[in-house]
């Protein structure tokens, strides 16, 4: 079975659980942004909860289902159609074969996940299916979707069942204004005092460039380095350090104008300073975040991100639960 | 070790980032590799990612399997251990053939000059000049003359990060562009602050522009001998030894890459740090021999 793809929005690529193992060649995670979403629509289908899906930025897509599908529509806000027909989000769909499924625009949040009941089966490429779009790999030939493109189904399983619902508390929230917990470190020395003030007193805007690689975020007071006599290899402003590799997460402060958060698609590694660490509970919610949408961050220790990252298991285990 | 203490530091709950040494020093580079290939070798439960990089490295693990502390403590155990190691490379020694002062990489450029310190000369005529070189002929021989060392492999997938296998008085340094560019083609070869790199993919780019290789050095699809084994070319402690080749040599070899028939010159390799320190340039000759021996 597959999808035809009449259009392809703005930015549509195959995701799935990530692609481990690779990042000491700079091949990055990749995988669906909003993994917690992502996860709730495999489930709502009855596929594996790190199957391969469709993960739409900001618009989605038009497609034309070849055989009966069953499919769910999670994460960002977009009524789906299907023959013009508005249906619901968070729920499992029966679509008929022919049909054609459109969305409304998307409300709010910025990535919705298509699952469909048997994943999408792309090749395996390094332990993935999931998209990695600067190396040209993974996912369908290695790109966002296209118009004309046949996007391959697997076999539906026997979980697959319309009429499954995500319970509402158990849905991702969608704020346009959120906090996010940050570990200061890395090199959060190399900023002054008073910037290791503002940081986390500034409320801070999501600007037009951001993606899967990073979010940046503009409006908040510059950010000032310590004054230094550069070191050997390092480059000569003060925001460089001798190239390293890049957490997941990390934020990096270039000129100390414009912080950026590096999400899946992650360049592994370059020459500015990071100044800290968004903790791993908190990472699906900037793959929410809209342009405009607003953050302030703030200061958590490694021991409230262990408890954080608790507390979102948890919340998966909630919903693993709820739709078995 | 001259390196001294490395500085630990939590990257929030899944990463540890250890910095080796605030500069660029290949003792600090060979003391990373050697932490990192013992942490390989331990398989510790939970780690999924282990990342040398110049003077630094980078785990990633779930601490949901290997407490954050308890990772901290074993790689500090780690750093410990390696005190009295003796620092020598198994490695590999790759001849790359570059195209210098190419058309290619000059037209980009030429379409990005408002960003250089220099708009009126070339990246090539201006890292020349303010490494004290009398021509740009001289430059090339100086950057083809000695290897250099794969000192990082990162920030898009494959793109080598290189080091250069000489006195520090003797190496080569250019501020990167004072503006990233949007555009630089693929395989260029360029340097920014100490480090030379090879791009492995077309994309946005800082550093200075000299040439181009026909070699690829990534390729999902595979389609070289010598990417068989992995898509990409290039791993950390690799060492590099670049040769001049003129518009004639490049061109037969991108017909031979279009073909499937290209293929690179590559040796195994041994590499003592100790014995490179105490005499540069005759190690680097030894190291050439091996290239180009039978």
């Amino acid at each position: 079975m597959a999808i035809k793809v009449l259009k392809p929005g703005l930015a549509t690529t195959v995701q799935d659980a990530g692609r481990d193992g690779y990042y000491n060649v700079g091949i990055p995670l990749s995988g669906a942004l909003d993994q917690y979403s992502f996860r709730a629509a495999n489930l709502l289908v009855g596929n594996d909860e790190s199957a391969a899906v469709l993960e739409c930025t900001l618009m989605g897509p038009e497609l034309e289902f070849e055989r009966d599908a069953l499919i769910a529509v999670t994460g960002a806000a977009m009524t789906p159609r299907v023959d013009g027909t508005p249906a619901a989000c968070n729920r499992a769909l029966a679509v008929k074969a022919g049909s054609v499924v459109t969305f409304d625009i998307m409300r709010s949040g910025a990535r919705a996940y298509i699952a469909v009941a048997g994943g999408i089966d792309v090749p395996v490429i390094l332990g993935s299916r999931s998209t990695y779009g600067l190396g040209a790999f993974g996912g369908f030939q290695g790109r966002k979707l296209q118009p004309g493109d046949s996007v391959p189904v697997g076999e539906a399983g026997a979980r697959a069942k319309p009429g499954k619902r995500l319970p509402d508390d158990l849905a991702m929230p969608l704020p346009k204004e959120l906090e996010l917990r940050v570990v200061p470190g890395l090199y959060f020395h190399r900023i002054t005092e008073e910037s290791a003030q503002t940081f986390f007193e500034d409320t801070w805007t999501v600007a037009p460039e951001a993606d899967r690689i990073g979010y940046r975020y503009k409006q908040g007071r510059p950010l000032k380095f310590r004054e230094r006599q550069q070191p050997f290899g390092a480059g000569s402003d003060p925001s460089n350090i001798v190239d390293a590799g890049y957490p997941y997460g990390s934020i990096q402060v270039p000129g100390g104008l414009e912080p950026i958060i590096l999400h899946r698609d992650a360049v592994s590694g370059g020459g500015y300073a990071m100044i800290g660490t968004v903790i791993s509970a908190d990472m699906d919610k900037i793959a929410q975040m809209q342009p405009n949408n607003k953050a302030r961050f703030v200061k958590v220790d490694l021991d409230a991100a262990l408890a954080a990252r608790a507390e979102r298991s948890q919340r998966l285990q909630r919903l693993r639960a709820a739709l078995r | 070790m001259a390196t001294g203490t490395a500085r630990y530091s939590f990257g929030a709950d899944e990463h540890i980032f250890v910095e080796l040494s605030e500069e660029m020093s290949l003792e600090a580079f060979f003391k990373g590799m050697a932490i990192t290939t013992a942490l390989a070798k331990k398989k510790v439960p939970g780690v999924t990612e282990i990342c040398p990089a110049n003077a630094s490295y980078q785990v990633k693990f779930d601490p949901d399997v290997t407490h954050p502390n308890e990772m901290m403590n074993l790689l500090q155990q780690l750093e410990r251990d390696m005190g009295s190691v003796e620092l020598e490379l198994n490695t590999r020694i790759i001849e790359v053939p570059v195209l210098y002062n190419d058309p290619w990489t000059r037209e980009t450029l030429m379409r990005f000059r408002e960003r250089h310190q220099d708009p009126s000369s070339a990246d090539i005529e201006y890292a020349a000049r303010i490494n004290n070189f009398p021509s740009v002929d001289d430059f090339i021989a100086a950057h083809s003359g000695s290897p250099w060392f794969v000192s990082m492999v990162g920030f898009v997938a494959g793109l080598p990060f290189l080091f250069q296998l000489v006195e520090r008085a003797r190496q080569i340094e250019v501020p990167k562009y004072l503006r990233p560019r949007t555009d630089t083609p693929k395989l260029t070869v360029g340097h920014g602050g100490c480090f030379g790199c090879i791009y492995s993919v077309r994309g946005a780019g800082g550093y200075q522009m000299f040439g181009i290789t026909p070699a690829p050095i990534f390729d999902p699809a595979q389609g070289l001998t010598y990417l068989k084994e992995f898509m990409c070319l290039f791993r950390p402690g690799d060492i590099v030894k670049f040769k001049a080749v003129d518009r004639e040599t490049y061109d037969r070899a991108v017909k031979q890459v279009e073909a499937g028939t290209f293929d690179l010159r590559i040796r195994p390799v041994g590499f003592s740090l100790k014995k490179f320190l105490a005499d540069p340039a005759g190690y680097n000759h030894q190291l050439e021999e091996v290239l180009y021996g039978n």
